[in-house]
C-alpha cells in the first residue's frame, strides 16, 4: 500500500479521523505522518484548546493589563504560560487562577463540583481542627463538600471515614 | 536509600521470564476484553509539581515517595527504579510491559518507578505528576483494580501529605485531570465489529459520551490488530465509584455488538472465517521473518479463533504474553544484544514459532 499523501513511499502509519460522527481513513508513509501529525496539533493542541477556553472565561471586569501579570504567588507561573502550554506549576496556582479556573473546569469537565474520596491527611486535620479550638471557617459550600463527601466514604464502605465526616457535619450544623 | 537498588539489574533481566498477572488471559468478559486498568493521579502538596521543579526537588520528592513506600506493608516486596540508573533498553523495556510512559523513558533525570510483585501495581514518580499510580487486572475487571489501587492511595496519604481541595479534589498539572484524578481504562478485542465495518459508528458513539479510544500501545498510538483502549474523558462532577460505573455500561454495551457481530459473521460465512483464523495461525507457526504489525493482526484472528471455538488448543496466555514478548526492548533483551530492524524481524518470527510450537498439541 502506498502513501495516500504522497502517493510514493510504503504507507506504515494507518490514521482514524473522526469528524461530526463521520470516520475517514488514510494510509501515510511515516515522513507525511511527521508533517500531518504536526498539522494536527497545531489545530487541536491541548494548549490550544485550553486557551480558547479559558478565554471564555475571563472574568467580564479584568482588564488585559492585569491579566498579563496574573501570576501564581508560589511557583511563579505567569497565567499566560498556563494558557500556552496547558500546565499548572503547583497546588498555590489553582488558588491563584481560581477565578479563570473555575470557569475551564466546568467547560473540560461538565461540572466542577468534586464528589470524589478525601485523603486521610486531610481527613484528620478537618476532624481535628475543632477540637484544637479553632475557628470553624467553613462555609454552606464547605459543609455540602463535607456531606458529599460522607456520602461517597458510605458508598465505598469506608466507615471510619464516615463516621468522621458525620461527626464534622454535626458540630457544623 | 531508594529500596532494592543493589538487586535492581537483577530483576530486569528476570523480567523476562514471566509476564504481568493481567495478561493471564481469564478473567469477566475475557473473550472481549484483555485487560482493565484504573490510575490515579496525585501530588505532594510541599513541592512544585515536576515540570516547574530541579532536579533538587525531583529527587526530594523520589526519596519522600520511597520513604513513605517502607512504611507501607501494601508495598511490600516492590522494586523502586530510578531511571537514571537504566539504560535506555531497559527504560524501553519497562514501557513495552506498560508499566511506565514513552515520556517516563525518555527523559530520565529524577524519575522513579515502583513496581509490585506480578506487576499488578505500577507507579510512575515525578512523570506529569508526582506520583502516577496505576493497577492492572485480567479481563473486564476494574472494581477490583479500583479496590487495590483505593487500599494503595489511603495508605500513601497517611504517609504523604496530597495537594487536595475540598472543592475540586486532587491537584494535578493538567486541568484535564483535575478532581478524582482518576482514569479508567479497558483494553478491548472487537475484531467483528472491524470486519463488518461498524467499528466507526462504536467509535463514534464512545466519543460523543465524552469517552476516549486509543491504540493497543497507548497514548497517541492508533488501534492495531483490532484492539481498542476506552477510558473517561472527564474526572469531576463524579465520583470514583460512579466513573467506573459509567464505564462498565459502556463497555458491556459494546461487549455485546461485538458478540452480535461475531454471530452474523458466522451466520454469513463460516467457512471463510474459519479459513481466515487457520491460515493467520499457520503463518505464525511457520514464519521466519515478521513485522510487529503483521503479527499483531495474525495475534488477532488466532485469539478471534480461539474464543469463538474454531481453534483449540492454543493457550490464551502464551498469546498475550507475545504481544509483550515481540517487541523490540523484549526481543533484544532476549537475544542479549542489540539487533537492527530485520534481526529483529527474523528473532521475533522464531520467539512466535516457539512459543505456539510449545503450548499446541497439534502441528
Amino acid at each position: 500500500m502506498t502513501c495516500d499523501i504522497c502517493g510514493k513511499k510504503k504507507a506504515t502509519v494507518h490514521l482514524t479521523e473522526i469528524v461530526d460522527e463521520q470516520m475517514s481513513e488514510m494510509h501515510l508513509c511515516e515522513e507525511c505522518a511527521r508533517q500531518k501529525s504536526s498539522q494536527m496539533e497545531q489545530q487541536f493542541g491541548l494548549a490550544d484548546l485550553l486557551a480558547g477556553l479559558s478565554d471564555t472565561s475571563k472574568p467580564a471586569n479584568s482588564k488585559e493589563s492585569d491579566k498579563n501579570v496574573l501570576k501564581c504567588s508560589r511557583c511563579g507561573l505567569v497565567y499566560e504560560d498556563f494558557r500556552k502550554f496547558g500546565r499548572l506549576g503547583c497546588g498555590e496556582c489553582y488558588l491563584s487562577f481560581k477565578e479563570h479556573l473555575t470557569g475551564l473546569l466546568r467547560k473540560i469537565h461538565g461540572s466542577n463540583k468534586y464528589l470524589g474520596k478525601t485523603p486521610s491527611r486531610h481527613l484528620e486535620n478537618q476532624a481535628l481542627a475543632p477540637a484544637e479550638g479553632a475557628p470553624a471557617l467553613l462555609s454552606s459550600d464547605d459543609l455540602s463538600d463535607l456531606k458529599r463527601q460522607l456520602q461517597s466514604a458510605i458508598a465505598a464502605e469506608d466507615f471510619e471515614k464516615a463516621a468522621i465526616l458525620r461527626d464534622k457535619i454535626r458540630n457544623l450544623e | 536509600m531508594l529500596g532494592n537498588i543493589a538487586g535492581l539489574y537483577m530483576r530486569i533481566e528476570e523480567l523476562l521470564n514471566h509476564t504481568g498477572e493481567w495478561l493471564r488471559g481469564t478473567g469477566p468478559s475475557a473473550h472481549i476484553v484483555m485487560s482493565s486498568r484504573v490510575r490515579l493521579a496525585r501530588n505532594l502538596e510541599a513541592w512544585t509539581f515536576p515540570g516547574k521543579s530541579g532536579k533538587k526537588d525531583l529527587e526530594a520528592v523520589l526519596k519522600a515517595f520511597g520513604e513513605a513506600v517502607n512504611r507501607i506493608s501494601a508495598l511490600k516486596g516492590s522494586t523502586l527504579f530510578q531511571m537514571t540508573e537504566i539504560d535506555q533498553v531497559d527504560r524501553q523495556l519497562l514501557v513495552e510491559r506498560h508499566l511506565m510512559s514513552h515520556e517516563h523513558a525518555s527523559n530520565p533525570e529524577g524519575k522513579g518507578l515502583l513496581v509490585t510483585a506480578e506487576e499488578v501495581v505500577s507507579i510512575m514518580v515525578n512523570e506529569e505528576d508526582h506520583l502516577r499510580i496505576q493497577v492492572m487486572r485480567s479481563g473486564l475487571n476494574l472494581s477490583e483494580a479500583w479496590n487495590i489501587i483505593n487500599t494503595i492511595d489511603d495508605a500513601l496519604s497517611r504517609e504523604l501529605n496530597f495537594a487536595f481541595m475540598p472543592s475540586w479534589g486532587y491537584l494535578t498539572a493538567c486541568p484535564t485531570n483535575t478532581g478524582t484524578a482518576m482514569r479508567g481504562s479497558v483494553m478491548m478485542h472487537l475484531p467483528a465489529l472491524v470486519m463488518t465495518k461498524q467499528i466507526n459508528k462504536v467509535l463514534a458513539a464512545i466519543s460523543k459520551l465524552s469517552f476516549a479510544s486509543r491504540g493497543f500501545y497507548g497514548e497517541g498510538t492508533q488501534a492495531s490488530g483490532n484492539f481498542y483502549q476506552i477510558s473517561n474523558q472527564v474526572s469531576l462532577g463524579h465520583s470514583e465509584l460512579d466513573i467506573i460505573q459509567n464505564i462498565n455500561g459502556l463497555i458491556r454495551q459494546v461487549i455485546e455488538q461485538e458478540e452480535q457481530a461475531r454471530q452474523a459473521l458466522l451466520l454469513q460465512n463460516k467457512p471463510m472465517l474459519e479459513d481466515k483464523v487457520c491460515r493467520s495461525f499457520g503463518l505464525l507457526k511457520t514464519a521466519r521473518i515478521i513485522s510487529s504489525q503483521e503479527a499483531i493482526e495474525l495475534f488477532s484472528m488466532v485469539r478471534l479463533g480461539l474464543d469463538m471455538g474454531i481453534l483449540q488448543h492454543v493457550d490464551h496466555k502464551a498469546l498475550n504474553e507475545l504481544f509483550i514478548m515481540i517487541q523490540p526492548a523484549h526481543l533484544q533483551k532476549i537475544e542479549g544484544k542489540k539487533l537492527n530492524a530485520f534481526e529483529r524481524d527474523t528473532k521475533r518470527a522464531a520467539v512466535i514459532r516457539q512459543k505456539l510450537g510449545r503450548s499446541t498439541n497439534i502441528d
